[in-house]
């Protein structure tokens, strides 16, 4: 009864998605109020059944009702029922209910904020919305309803993915769609300002908000994978440059990017085609990804099922959404002028360099991910392109972007002076220089010609990010959000730029292989393996070991890295083990049976990566701070749009 | 009429040829396969159903081809299944292994005595371990296994006349060699 329950409030919330998407457009170009007026118990509606249909596909697979396919297909009586939840988004129909899910409370909020807008606006936001979500209900009710049944019904369930039990993972996504979903409200006000025609820096003051959560929630759903990523497939990375990883690193680069052209926009009213232009690809990189990891078009670790049906379907969807999206731009983007100009070496100038360094490096993510298919297009071959192709590429638009940042904030709008800030940049790029030289070969007394410059790149930003923050501060002056937001979030960066540099440089790595007994060491630590023992689990059984660290004599830490294999999917797991010892993380994994007792076990000893993820959990930090500015919930539709800076008031 | 504004458009139209083609060329046309095809097929040791006495295992079961058949008398879709798996009995081109899943010894001895025995051996496997080890989420499923141990092919639901000329025969027995 539940799951048909479900598969009808689906269909109902279809309905309303059209009854949203029409009446929100629609109502505005002709100019009936009463249609208008409808929009918003259309959005009550539609979140109501989706969330319907979310609870009865929860509450199947809490009661394991293995007569629903999907639920057969990745649920299992032995499930621990946090896993049987969280099995909900596991598998291809699931998750993207959970993305409609997501883009119905991301569509109230913005039904709740817009208050404030302009009714006709607010409703043509909510209207592109509608069309967007109506867009994904039709595709999961056509080609991937969670709620079939099955007949007869399977006495147990194949199980979860076992690389999905995991309590990173099983967080994993639902924070990276927020963040995806978040696009589509930047999305939905970019269109609305192009089809009303007219984008003033009241508009710009709208969207950022929405704009910064939206990022704030990649920035953490990205970072939680990569830590998943480092624990759990055991290979030690980080950042794979897998297609699905760059899936959601493409829109975080633009959005990146477009948070920062929003804020010219809402200071100086300039970037305005450019900042439409930012909205509308952020948006479409979240459903390329979409595309490119449920299509099967390009191999992945992370693919869902393939299905060339569904991937023909969001292709079409993509031409509606983006062709139609990008069609409008062509259309309406010559009207918007920008009057005021501005000089070389002002603060417009520095926020165009991080735009185009922002979208270069996209650009390139970009151009490797889609490299296999291009060839394959073209008769080519198949092509791998990988670490090889990425990190030097992307370091070239990365470095100059770090460099401009420390000058960027200290320059003022419109003006291409610096004056006194000159000798403060100058003094604290001295600083940097001498600290992250003394750091690097003070403490490891060697390292890459990359090394020094990376950790003097992000010294300076730290230390430059520093300076106003603590003169205000000493005068008694207070800081608006934005620019504690701002402040934070690039502190996040130095951060994530220190750690990046440091393990790049400075990770040892060995494979041995071990008896019992035997001991090795690596980078000052000393390891003995104390041979494997049989584990089992409620859904798995596998080998463990022992094995006993030591520096110096002294005991660290006792590591047990297990090797699972997971009954039903017949899939092996490296569970590795991990410790942090003196800012390292020591990490041990256990490999191939050697004969005679024997093990090749991996042995890692990556300096200061934790910060990698905690560097990202403060630059979102830094967001939400941004995002919950006062300014942006007093900017009222019947403000005046020419507001200038003001004074103290920085670009966050 | 082409400007900086209908660049982006135009880039998208190329990009978009591009994942057309990438559709067309996606190296898997749907079906999700089994983990367990192409791979050896899961070892077991169980009580054989006629003589709790023996038991039926993996390792006499190498060296030659079997359909390794799921089962059970609780489920409908396998009393439809049964003629057929008779007359597969009488074709004598593969031995039929049983695995009685999940069932009840004396039902199971009854139906076969009154619905005729196509098995060559009956496994028993009563926690259900066996089959949750095959991958098998739902009875009747057929597996070919070749003498090397492999899984070449699985059928899920009732095997039929279709899937026993197209998938099965070609496989165990090339070139016609024998009637079906």
């Amino acid at each position: 009864m539940l799951p048909e329950l479900g598969h009808f409030a689906l269909i109902l919330a279809l309905l309303l998605a059209g009854l949203q998407a029409f009446f929100g457009i629609a109502g505005p170009m002709l100019g009936r109020d009463r249609w208008i007026a409808a929009v918003t118990p259309a959005v009550a509606g539609q979140f109501v059944m989706i969330a319907t249909a979310v609870g009865c596909l929860v509450a199947s697979f809490v009661a394991n009702d293995f007569s629903v396919l999907y639920i057969a297909e990745n649920s299992n009586s032995a499930l621990p029922l946090f896993y049987r939840v969280t099995a909900m988004w596991g598998a291809h129909e699931g998750s993207l209910l959970l993305w409609i899910l997501l883009l119905a409370a991301w569509t109230v909020a913005v039904t709740i904020g817009a208050a404030r807008l302009p009714p006709r606006f607010a409703a043509r936001v909510l209207g592109v919305l509608g069309v967007v979500s109506f867009g994904f209900l039709l595709f999961t009710l056509a080609t991937s309803n969670p709620f079939l049944r099955l007949d007869p019904a399977a006495p147990d369930g194949r199980d979860l993915n076992p690389i999905l039990q995991d309590p990173a993972l099983a967080i994993h996504p639902p924070i990276l769609y927020t963040g995806y979903v978040g696009f589509a409200v930047a999305f939905a006000f970019a269109c609305a300002a192009m089809l009303e025609g007219r984008l003033d820096q009241v508009w710009a003051r709208w969207t950022r908000p929405w704009t910064t959560a939206a990022w704030a929630f990649l920035t953490c759903g990205i970072a939680l994978g990569s830590f998943w990523a480092y624990y759990e497939l055991g290979w030690g990375g980080f950042w794979f440059w897998d297609p699905v990883e760059n899936a959601s690193f493409m829109p975080w680069l633009v959005g990146t990017a477009l948070v920062h052209s929003l804020a010219v926009t809402d200071k100086r009213g300039l970037f305005k085609s450019w900042t439409l232009l930012l909205a509308i690809l952020a948006f479409s990189m979240s459903m390329l990804g979409t595309f490119l990891v449920r299509s099967g078009v390009l191999v992945s670790v992370h693919s869902f099922a393939a299905d060339p049906s569904r991937g023909i379907f969001i292709l079409a969807f993509l031409i509606v959404m983006i062709g139609g999206a990008l069609s409008l731009y062509a259309w309406r983007a010559p009207l918007l002028k920008s009057t005021a100009g501005f000089e070389l070496g002002a603060r417009e100038s520095f926020l165009l360099f991080n735009n185009v360094l922002l979208v270069i490096a996209a650009a390139t993510v970009f151009a490797g991910t889609l490299a296999p298919l291009i060839s394959d297009a073209l008769k080519l071959g198949t092509v791998s392109v990988g670490p090889p192709y990425f990190n030097p590429t992307f370091m070239l638009s990365m470095l100059p972007l770090l460099a401009l940042l420390s000058v960027g904030i200290h320059s003022n709008w419109k003006r291409g002076r610096l004056k006194d800030k000159q000798r403060t940049l100058l003094y604290t790029l001295i600083a940097a220089a001498v600290l992250a030289c003394g750091l690097v070969f003070g403490i490891y007394s060697h390292g890459r010609v990359l090394t020094p410059v990376g950790a003097t790149l992000a010294l300076w930003i730290v230390l430059a990010s520093l300076v106003d923050p603590i003169d205000r501060w000493r005068r008694g002056l207070s800081l608006s959000r934005a620019v504690l937001g701002m402040t934070i979030a690039h502190l996040g960066l130095a951060t994530a730029v220190i750690a990046l540099t440091t393990v790049q440089s400075f990770t040892t790595e060995r494979d041995v292989a071990l008896a019992p007994g035997a001991s090795t060491s690596a980078g000052g630590y000393e390891f003995r393996f104390d041979g494997v023992r049989p584990v089992e689990g409620p859904n798995y059984d596998g080998v463990g070991c022992t094995i006993v660290v030591t520096r110096a004599g002294a005991p660290v830490t006792v590591l047990r890295p297990e090797k699972r294999q997971y009954w039903v999917q017949h899939q092996v797991i490296t569970q590795t083990s991990i410790e942090v010892h003196r800012g390292a993380n020591i990490l041990v994994a256990l490999g191939e049976d050697l004969g005679a007792g024997r093990w090749s076990v991996r042995i890692q000893i990556r300096p200061l990566v934790s910060l990698i993820w905690l560097a990202a959990l403060i630059m979102a930090i830094g967001g939400a701070t941004a995002a919950s500015d006062r300014r942006y919930r007093t900017a009222r539709a019947a403000e005046a749009p020419a507001l200038g800076a003001t004074a103290g008031d920085g670009a966050a | 009429m082409m400007n900086r504004f209908t660049l982006p458009a135009a880039l998208f139209v190329l990009l978009v040829i591009v994942l057309a083609i990438g559709i067309k060329h996606s190296p898997d046309k749907g079906a999700i396969k089994s983990p367990l095809l192409g791979g050896p097929a899961p070892q077991f040791s169980l009580p054989n159903l006629t003589d709790p006495a023996r038991t039926v295992s993996s390792a006499g079961l190498k060296g030659r081809w079997y359909l390794f058949n799921v089962w059970g008398t609780w489920c409908g879709e396998c009393r439809a299944e049964h003629e057929m798996l008779l007359q597969v009995r009488r074709a004598a081109v593969v031995p039929l292994i049983g695995l009685d899943w999940k069932d009840d010894d004396a039902q199971a001895l009854s139906w076969l005595a009154q619905l005729g025995n196509p098995y060559e051996v009956v496994a028993v496997d009563r926690t259900g371990r066996t089959a949750i080890d095959w991958g098998v989420y739902g009875a009747p499923e057929t597996f070919l296994v070749n003498p090397q141990g492999i899984v070449v092919f699985k059928h899920v639901g009732a095997l039929t006349p279709d899937v026993w000329t197209r998938d099965i025969l070609p496989r165990v027995a090339p070139r016609g060699a024998v009637k079906s």
